[in-house]
C-alpha cells in the first residue's frame, strides 16, 4: 500500500460567510474523497460538517462540489486526481449552506410535495397488475434516481438564478412526471389529470432548455435529458397545439 | 421547568426506514396524527441499501410456492429458535404487503406473463425474491416515501396543510424514550408519554408528546470495523428500549454476509449482493476449487447438490436436481470463507473469489446485477463481467432486539412502546434468510403502526403527562460533551477530554476481533473488560465547537447507545455455550438440542434509569434466561418428523 499527502482546501463556514481552509491530510490506496474528509474529522477538524449516509454511492447524501464539479464524495476516488493537483471541496451551490459541507437540500422536498402522486387504476386490486417488462423499462430507469439532487444542483435555469425556483421544478421533478405518465397503469388521465400539461404549466418545463448538464452529472448514467425531459417536452408539446392527436392516440391505446 | 420546545402527536415512528415508514403509513391510515423522525434526510435510510429482494410467497414464478414452504424456510434458516408465531405471521402477510407496494406505484421486475418476478436466493426453497435488479431497497423506500407524499396531498387539500396529520423530522436524533413519572397513578404502571430529541442542524432540543412509540432504528453494525451498515446503525433504538426499562432478546446473533468487499480498504465491509449466487455465481478458492460442497452441514445435506454438475443443472430444472451449496444460508457460507481463508487457500486481499465472469454472459451480468458492476468499477476497478470479485464476511444485520409481542409488536413492559423491522428481535431465530428483512419490515412494520395506532385511540381522553425532570435529565446528558473537559467526580483534575472518533475505532476493533465471527470464551472476556474501559473513557468524550451540525458530537453520545449494545452483545455470546446460526464457538462448535428454546434477555443491571458507567466490573447489562413457548403443533406438521429431531429436544417432539 501506498500512501502519500494530499493537499486539500475545504470550504468552512455558515449561513453567515465562510471562506476555504487549507488542509494537508494522508491518502491511501483506493481511498475516495469522503474518506479523505472523515480523517480530516477525525484527526484536524472534529466539527467539519459533512452529510453522508451509505458511503456506496446507494443514498444519494454526500453531494458536493469537486474542484467546481457536482459529485459524490463517495464515488470519487483519489486516484482520478494528480497527486501534486490542490483538490478543493465546496457545498452544493444552489441550495442555501447550513454548516460547512452541508445545504439546506429542503427546496427538492416542496417540489416532489407538488407532483401529484401515482393514481391507481379503478378495479385493479392487489395481486392484480400485469405489466409487461418493456413497458415498465423506462419508468424503471428514472426510478433509478438516488436523489443525489446533482441534476438540481448543476442545472443553470436555477444554479445563479434564485429567481426561478417557485416556477421549476428542476430535472429530477420533471423527471417524476415523466417517470408516471409512462407507468403503464397511472390513471391520471382518468381522474382528470394531464400530466404532460402541469410538466408545462406548473413545473415549468419550459425552461428547461436541453443542455443535458443533468445527464452529466448523474452518478446512476439516468438519460435524464433525453429519455425524460425531450420526450415529455414533445408530448407536451403535442398535447398544446394539437389537441386531435392527442385525442387520437388515447383512442388507439384504449382499443388495444 | 425546562424551556425545551414541545409538540403533540398520537403517534411518534423513530426512524424512517422500510419498517418506520409503513408504520407511519399505517398509523395515518388508522387515523392517529403521526410524526416520523430521523437521523438522516428523509428517503435515505440504510433500507435504501438493500440489494437482492423481498421474499414473499407469491408463487408467480414457481407454482408450488405457499406461505407454509415458506415458514418452513424460515425456521430452518434460524435454527428453529424463531418466534414462530412470527414467522407464521411473516410468511403469511408478506404477499399482501408485496402487492400493496405496486397499488402504491412500485414498479417490480417482471415475468414473461407479466406479474412480479420472483429470485432464487439463499435458504429459499424457491423463486421466492420480489425485486428491482439489485437496487430492491431503494424502490422499497421511495415507494413508501411517495406514499407518504401522496397522504400528506391529501391532508393538504382537506386541510391547507402539508403536515397536520403526517410529518417527517427529519435529520433528528432521539435520545431518550420519555415516560410518566414514578407517581403517575397508572394501573398498567410507567407508560411511554414521548421523546426527546435534538436537531442536528441547529442542535435544538425538543419534545415530541405521544401516547405511543414505534422504534424502527434498524440494527447495530457500526459497532463492528468491517461491516455493511452505515453511519446511522449505533443500535440507538436497541438502547432507547433498555433504557426505558425493555428487555433485549439473543443479542448473540449477529449476521455476518458472506459477501462483503475485501479490497481497496477503504470499501472493505461493503455489500456484495446475495443475488450474485442466486443468479448463479459460485464461490472459488485460490486453488480454484468450489469449496462450497465440503461444507454442507448434515441437517442440510439431502437439501443440496452433492456435485457440480447436479448444482448447475438446478438453475434450469429445479424439480429434479438439488441447489447448489453456495445458496445454503448466509451463516454456513459466512464460516466456510473464513475456514478457506484461514487454510491459506484465500485470495491475494485475504477473501475469497466470487465469480459470475464464467457464469453468464456479459450484457446479461450488466443488465441483472447494475449495481454491482458500477460499484466494483467504480471503487476496485474490477469489471465483474471479466473477473472474479474477492469477497469476505461482513458484519450485516443483527438478530437479536426489542423483546416483541408477535401479533402487535409492542414491546414487553412498557406499555406505549412498539418496535418494528431490524430493531425487533425473534422474527429470524438465530439467523435470517436473505430477502426476509424486506419483508420483516412491511409486515412488522404495519403491525406496529395499527397497534400503536388502536393504543394511541384508547388513551385519547388520559393522555400520557409529561415529566419534566426526565426531560431535564435528558438534555443535561446530551449537553455533557461540551463540558468535559472539566474533571468528573472521583477524578483527577485536568485530565484531557477524550477524542470520540478514537473511542469509536478502538470499540469497533474489540467487537470485531473479539466478538467477531468466531467466539472464544476468553476473548469475550477480554472485551467486556475493554468495554468496560471504554464506557469510562466515553464519559470523558469532548467536542469541539458549537451545537450546529456538529459530527463529533453526534457520534459522542451515540457512543452511549453503541456500548450498551456491544455489552449486549458480548454477554449474552459468552452466556450461551453452543454454536447456532449467527453465534459460532470455536469452544462450543456444536449446536445444542438444550439451548433450541432457551432466550437470553438482556435488560439494564440498574432500572432506576441511571447508567453505572463508572463502576467498570459491575456492567450495564443483566442476563436472564428464559424458557420459549412450544412450537403449536399445526405449524410442527409441516416439517418431517426425520427433520425434526436434528433440532428440537425428545421432549419437545413428544409433547
Amino acid at each position: 500500500m501506498t500512501s502519500y499527502e494530499a493537499r486539500f482546501k475545504v470550504w468552512r463556514g455558515d449561513a453567515e460567510g465562510g471562506g476555504l481552509e487549507d488542509f494537508k491530510v494522508e491518502v491511501n490506496d483506493g481511498e475516495v474523497v469522503l474518506d479523505i474528509i472523515h480523517r480530516l474529522q477525525a484527526t484536524q477538524a472534529p466539527d467539519l460538517a459533512v452529510r453522508w449516509n451509505c458511503k456506496a454511492g446507494k443514498c444519494g447524501s454526500c453531494s458536493a462540489e469537486i474542484n467546481g464539479r457536482p459529485r459524490l464524495m463517495c464515488m470519487t476516488r483519489m486516484s482520478v486526481f494528480d497527486r501534486e493537483e490542490t483538490i478543493t471541496v465546496t457545498p452544493l451551490r444552489a441550495f442555501p449552506v447550513v454548516r460547512d459541507l452541508v445545504t439546506d437540500v429542503g427546496f427538492n422536498y416542496t417540489k416532489a410535495r407538488e407532483v401529484p402522486s401515482f393514481v391507481p387504476p379503478e378495479g385493479v386490486g392487489p395481486g392484480e397488475y400485469r405489466m409487461m417488462q418493456e413497458d415498465v423499462d423506462r419508468s424503471q430507469e428514472f426510478r433509478k434516481c438516488i436523489e443525489c439532487f446533482l441534476c438540481q444542483d448543476t442545472c443553470h435555469v436555477v444554479r445563479d438564478h434564485e429567481e426561478n425556483k417557485p416556477a421549476f421544478a428542476g430535472p429530477r421533478f420533471l423527471m417524476r412526471v415523466a417517470e408516471l405518465d409512462m407507468h403503464p397503469l397511472d390513471a391520471a388521465a382518468e381522474s382528470g389529470l394531464d400530466r404532460k400539461r402541469t410538466a408545462q404549466d406548473e413545473h415549468g418545463l419550459g425552461y428547461c432548455n436541453i443542455t443535458k448538464c443533468c445527464t452529466e452529472v448523474c452518478p446512476e448514467g439516468i438519460k435524464i435529458t433525453d429519455n425524460a425531459l425531450i420526450p415529455l417536452k414533445e408530448r407536451a408539446v403535442d398535447r398544446k397545439y394539437d389537441p386531435l392527436v392527442w385525442l387520437g392516440s388515447k383512442i388507439r391505446r384504449r382499443s388495444t | 421547568m425546562s424551556v425545551v420546545d414541545r409538540q403533540e402527536w398520537d403517534v411518534v415512528v423513530v426512524g424512517a426506514g422500510g419498517a418506520g415508514l409503513r408504520a407511519a403509513i399505517e398509523a395515518r391510515e388508522r387515523g392517529a396524527r403521526t410524526a416520523v423522525i430521523c437521523k438522516s434526510l428523509f428517503g435515505k435510510a440504510h433500507t435504501v441499501m438493500a440489494e437482492g429482494g423481498i421474499a414473499a410467497a407469491m408463487a408467480n414464478v414457481n407454482e408450488h410456492d405457499n406461505w407454509q414452504v415458506h415458514f418452513r424456510d424460515t425456521m430452518r434458516g434460524g435454527k428453529f429458535l424463531n418466534q414462530w408465531r412470527m414467522a407464521e405471521l411473516h410468511a403469511q402477510e408478506a404477499p399482501d404487503r408485496v402487492w400493496e407496494l405496486e397499488t402504491w406505484g412500485a414498479l417490480f421486475d417482471r415475468t414473461k406473463d407479466g406479474r412480479i418476478s420472483q429470485r432464487n436466493f439463499g435458504g429459499h426453497e424457491y423463486p421466492r425474491l420480489a425485486h428491482v435488479g439489485d437496487r430492491t431497497g431503494l424502490e422499497l423506500i421511495r415507494t413508501l416515501q411517495q406514499k407518504i407524499v401522496s397522504l400528506q396531498q391529501e391532508d393538504h387539500r382537506e386541510t391547507g396543510d402539508y403536515e397536520s396529520r403526517l410529518k417527517v423530522y427529519q435529520e433528528c436524533t432521539v435520545t431518550r424514550i420519555l415516560k410518566t413519572g414514578p407517581d403517575s397513578g397508572s394501573a398498567a404502571g410507567r407508560r411511554v408519554s414521548g421523546v426527546f430529541a435534538y436537531d442536528r442542524e441547529s442542535g435544538r432540543f425538543f419534545v415530541l408528546k405521544a401516547s405511543s412509540v414505534v422504534i424502527a432504528t434498524g440494527g447495530i453494525g457500526k459497532s463492528f470495523k468491517v461491516t455493511s451498515n452505515s453511519w446511522e446503525y449505533t443500535g440507538d433504538g436497541h438502547a432507547l428500549a433498555l433504557l426505558a426499562g425493555a428487555p433485549l432478546l439473543n443479542m448473540e446473533f449477529v449476521q455476518f454476509h458472506p459477501t462483503g468487499m475485501v479490497w481497496p480498504p477503504s470499501v472493505k465491509g461493503i455489500l456484495v449482493t446475495e443475488s450474485v449466487r442466486g443468479d448463479g455465481g459460485v464461490l472459488r478458492n485460490s486453488e480454484d476449487k468450489r469449496f462450497m460442497f465440503d461444507y454442507i452441514p448434515d441437517v442440510f445435506k439431502e437439501k443440496y447438490a452433492e456435485s457440480e454438475e447436479e448444482g448447475d443443472r438446478w438453475y434450469d430444472d429445479p424439480d429434479h436436481n438439488r441447489r447448489p451449496p453456495e445458496l445454503l444460508p448466509r451463516d454456513e457460507v459466512a464460516r466456510a470463507i473464513n475456514a478457506e481463508v484461514k487454510a491459506g487457500r484465500g485470495s491475494p486481499h485475504g477473501g475469497v473469489f466470487l465469480d459470475v465472469s464464467t457464469r453468464m454472459p456479459a450484457e446479461v451480468i450488466r443488465r441483472r446485477l447494475p449495481s454491482m458492476y458500477h460499484q466494483f468499477k467504480e471503487l476496485a476497478d474490477v469489471d465483474i463481467t471479466a473477473e472474479p470479485m474477492e469477497v469476505g464476511p461482513t458484519c450485516h444485520y443483527v438478530m437479536g432486539g426489542i423483546a416483541v409481542d408477535s401479533d402487535t409488536a409492542a414491546a414487553r413492559g412498557v406499555p406505549g412502546l412498539y418496535a418494528a423491522g431490524e430493531v425487533a428481535g425473534g422474527m429470524h431465530g438465530s439467523n435470517r434468510l436473505g430477502g426476509n428483512s424486506l419483508s420483516d419490515l412491511l409486515v412488522f412494520g404495519r403491525r406496529a403502526g395499527w397497534h400503536a395506532a388502536e393504543y394511541a385511540a384508547g388513551t385519547a381522553d388520559a393522555r400520557p403527562p409529561l415529566d419534566d425532570v426526565q426531560v431535564d435529565t435528558a438534555a443535561a446528558e446530551a449537553l455533557r460533551p461540551f463540558s468535559a473537559e472539566g474533571p468528573e467526580p472521583g477524578e483527577e483534575a485536568g485530565r484531557p477530554p477524550e477524542n470520540p472518533y478514537t473511542l469509536h475505532q478502538e470499540l469497533q476493533q474489540t467487537m470485531n476481533d473479539l466478538v467477531g465471527i468466531i467466539r472464544r470464551e476468553t476473548e469475550m472476556e477480554q472485551a467486556l473488560k475493554k468495554l468496560a474501559d471504554l464506557r469510562v473513557r466515553a464519559r470523558r468524550a469532548g467536542v469541539e465547537g458549537h451545537r450546529q451540525y456538529n459530527p463529533g458530537w453526534h457520534l459522542a453520545l451515540d457512543l452511549r447507545n453503541m456500548l450498551l449494545v456491544s455489552e449486549c452483545v458480548a454477554r449474552a455470546a459468552l452466556e450461551r455455550t453452543e454454536s447456532r446460526g449467527g453465534h459460532t464457538r470455536e469452544d462450543h462448535p456444536t449446536m445444542d438440542r438444550g439451548w433450541r428454546n432457551i432466550n437470553l434477555l438482556c435488560a439494564l443491571t440498574d432500572p432506576t434509569g441511571g447508567l453505572a458507567a463508572t463502576d467498570p466490573v459491575r456492567g450495564q447489562i443483566a442476563l436472564t434466561r428464559e424458557t420459549t413457548d412450544p412450537i403449536r403443533p399445526d405449524l410442527l406438521a409441516l416439517f418431517d418428523k426425520e427433520e425434526l429431531v436434528k433440532y428440537l429436544a425428545e421432549e419437545e417432539l413428544f409433547e
